[in-house]
């Protein structure tokens, strides 16, 4: 019952942050110099063409009207009509839908396999040369700009060396998991940096606090304080930081897509910006904004499933 | 008078903490010689970075053209030195408008709260319900590419942050003593805000500030290889990557050169940054 209420007034707080979503991906377009007809059709556009946009923004009604009009036509499900795609931007955003999310759950597995190792090594042998090496390594993978680390393996991995394709996606679930090994594992290796040194520090931590020195003191056996104490913090404080670390994620992603040719909605927002495809563009910050509240509204859950201290509050 | 000479011997030590990470120093000198390069390319760089050599094309990693030629045989070394101007202005450009704006929109919602503060706390949770770079390239989109409009983007989004840090700690510092003081002696808002608040709030900002010049770098080459930044032929690391990127097969070089400046210059900024947390961070 208790978690109901909570879900309730979560969901419910999420109500005036969307309506200022709406706002901002509302007025990106309208702050347009000129006519936001011709914007969004494009010069080419037939004076009949321009006319039906006009009546369907309706850009000849007061700005308020106009915004009323955006709002519902999007809670109907209506982006508009992608110029770029010639098709409801809607039905374009969520063809490519799958693609992202395959690769960003596939980044985020081979992050947790890269930095949660690491990071146990590293805390365990806590300033000695194990330590230091990791952290050094995971610092300058931190200062790589993401494009880049795509770049340099793709140069040596699929250019020169031929183990893996140079881009694209293919058909089924272990074709990509080959075909998306590159892509994904340029998303990880940053997000493993971030990972790597979260979660060091959270090992350290409950490795220091009292009740595994007295877990310690009373004999339990390593094995037993790592799995029941370590472990368990260790996750709860990776899952926060995956959770809200989202928005870099797909920031991440979108900058993977473009540079290994998948097409997800990340290199797609990047086609409809060279397009000047406002529809589109609008269409798919709104599905970007969605899915990072999505993702910040599980991680509370699951956060507040994992640690039971956060059920009180 | 008490006060500071008892603080002296503290900050001192303090200081001697941070001088003595290797970290420090490594970072201080690359971003030293950083800023040179920045400000004196034409010392370093052997040969002008938009001259075009038709008579050496393409040419691999040699004594004269440590970097190789590009295709229209500029030396890449000189363009990754004189790249140095730009993106070590961006991360001052990119980020010191949204430094000011945040500091000042954040110092005002924490002190007035109220109606004001209430509708920044909504606007906060919707801006950052964007990804940080979809909502700046959605912003480039609407002004179109280029090195200013990437400027204007990211200030446009990026305050936010300054002014929801700022606003939190003001709000913790108004619980303190001296502010009440403040109040109880008849000071004007203004003098208390900017007198005596912002001065002991501003610390994580300014720390906060120099983790972000690192990124602004990078989302700043970002921007450029993505050809929404700055534009050909200007020298600028991401263009360059991008321009290099149709012969990863042939000639790597053009690619991976710059990149290794872009992460020099991030790593100094990433290592100075931690050291300024170290420094400036309140103990106890």
């Amino acid at each position: 019952m208790q978690s109901l209420a909570y879900i309730a007034k979560r969901l419910l707080l999420m109500v005036p942050t969307f309506a200022i979503v709406m706002v901002i991906i509302f007025l990106l377009v309208r702050l347009l110099p000129g006519d936001p007809a011709i914007a969004i059709a494009g010069d080419k556009a037939s004076d009949a063409d321009l006319a039906a946009i006009r009546e369907r923004l309706g850009l000849n009604e007061p700005l308020l009207v106009q915004f009323w009009l955006f709002l519902t036509n999007t809670l109907q499900g209506d982006l508009g009509r992608s110029i770029l795609m010639k098709a409801p931007a809607l039905g374009v955003i969520l063809d490519r839908l799958p693609t992202t999310a395959f690769l960003t759950l596939y980044a985020v597995t081979l992050s947790l396999l890269i930095a949660g190792p690491l990071a146990f090594v590293a805390a365990l042998n806590r300033g000695r040369w194990p330590d230091a090496a990791i952290r050094a390594v995971f610092q300058v993978g931190l200062s790589m700009p993401v494009f880049y680390i795509g770049l340099v393996l793709l140069t040596f991995l699929a250019a020169r060396a031929r183990l893996f394709p140079v881009g694209g996606i293919g058909h089924g679930f272990f074709e990509n998991l080959h075909q998306l090994f590159l892509p994904a594992m340029t998303i990880a290796l940053y997000t493993s940096a971030i990972v790597m040194r979260n979660l060091r520090a959270s090992i350290i931590e409950v490795l220091d606090a009292e009740y595994v020195q007295f877990a310690r003191a009373k004999g339990l056996s390593s094995r037993l304080i790592l799995g029941r104490h370590v472990l368990r913090n260790a996750l709860i404080s990776t899952v926060t930081l995956l959770g809200l670390s989202i928005g870099n994620l797909m920031s991440g992603t979108l900058v993977t897509e473009t540079v290994f040719a998948v097409p997800g909605v990340g290199r797609l927002m990047l086609e409809a910006i060279f397009a000047r495809d406002y529809p589109l563009i609008q269409g798919l910050t709104l599905t970007f904004a969605v899915l990072v509240s999505a993702v910040f509204l599980l991680t509370d859950l699951v956060q507040s499933w994992l640690d039971p201290r956060m059920r009180l509050t | 008078m008490t006060e500071t000479t008892l603080s002296l011997p503290k900050s001192r030590s303090r200081l001697g903490l941070a001088l003595r990470r290797p970290g420090f120093l490594l970072g201080a000198a690359i971003i030293g010689f950083s800023t040179l390069l920045a400000l004196f390319p034409g010392l370093f760089a052997p040969y002008d970075p938009n001259f075009i050599d038709y008579t050496a094309v393409g040419q691999p990693p040699s004594a004269a053209h440590p970097f190789g030629t590009d295709m229209l045989g500029r030396d890449a070394f000189s363009r990754v030195i004189w790249a140095y101007r730009i993106n070590m202005q961006m991360a001052i450009l990119a980020t010191v408008f949204a430094l000011v704006i945040g500091v000042t929109v954040g110092a005002l919602v924490g002190y007035y709260r109220g109606v004001a503060d209430m509708i920044f706390g909504r606007f906060v949770d919707a801006i950052i319900t964007f990804p940080f770079l979809v909502l700046v390239i959605a912003v480039v989109a609407v002004l179109g590419p280029g090195l200013i409009n990437m400027y204007i983007a990211i200030t446009l989004v990026g305050w936010v942050y300054y002014a929801r840090l700022m606003r939190a700690e003001i709000i913790g510092q108004m619980g303190n003593d001296y502010a009440a003081a403040g109040l109880v002696m008849g000071y004007s808002d203004r003098r208390i805000i900017f007198r005596h608040l912002l001065p002991n709030a501003i610390t994580p900002v300014i720390v906060y500030w120099m983790t972000d010049m690192a990124l602004a770098i990078l989302l700043g080459s970002s921007l450029g290889y993505l050809g929404l930044g700055a534009q050909p032929p200007q020298a600028e690391w991401g263009v360059l990557i991008a321009e290099g990127r149709n012969f990863i097969t042939t000639a790597w070089w053009l690619s991976l050169m710059p990149g290794i400046a872009i992460v020099l210059t991030g790593l100094g900024f990433s290592l100075l940054g931690d050291a300024m947390a170290d420094l400036l961070r309140p103990r106890g």
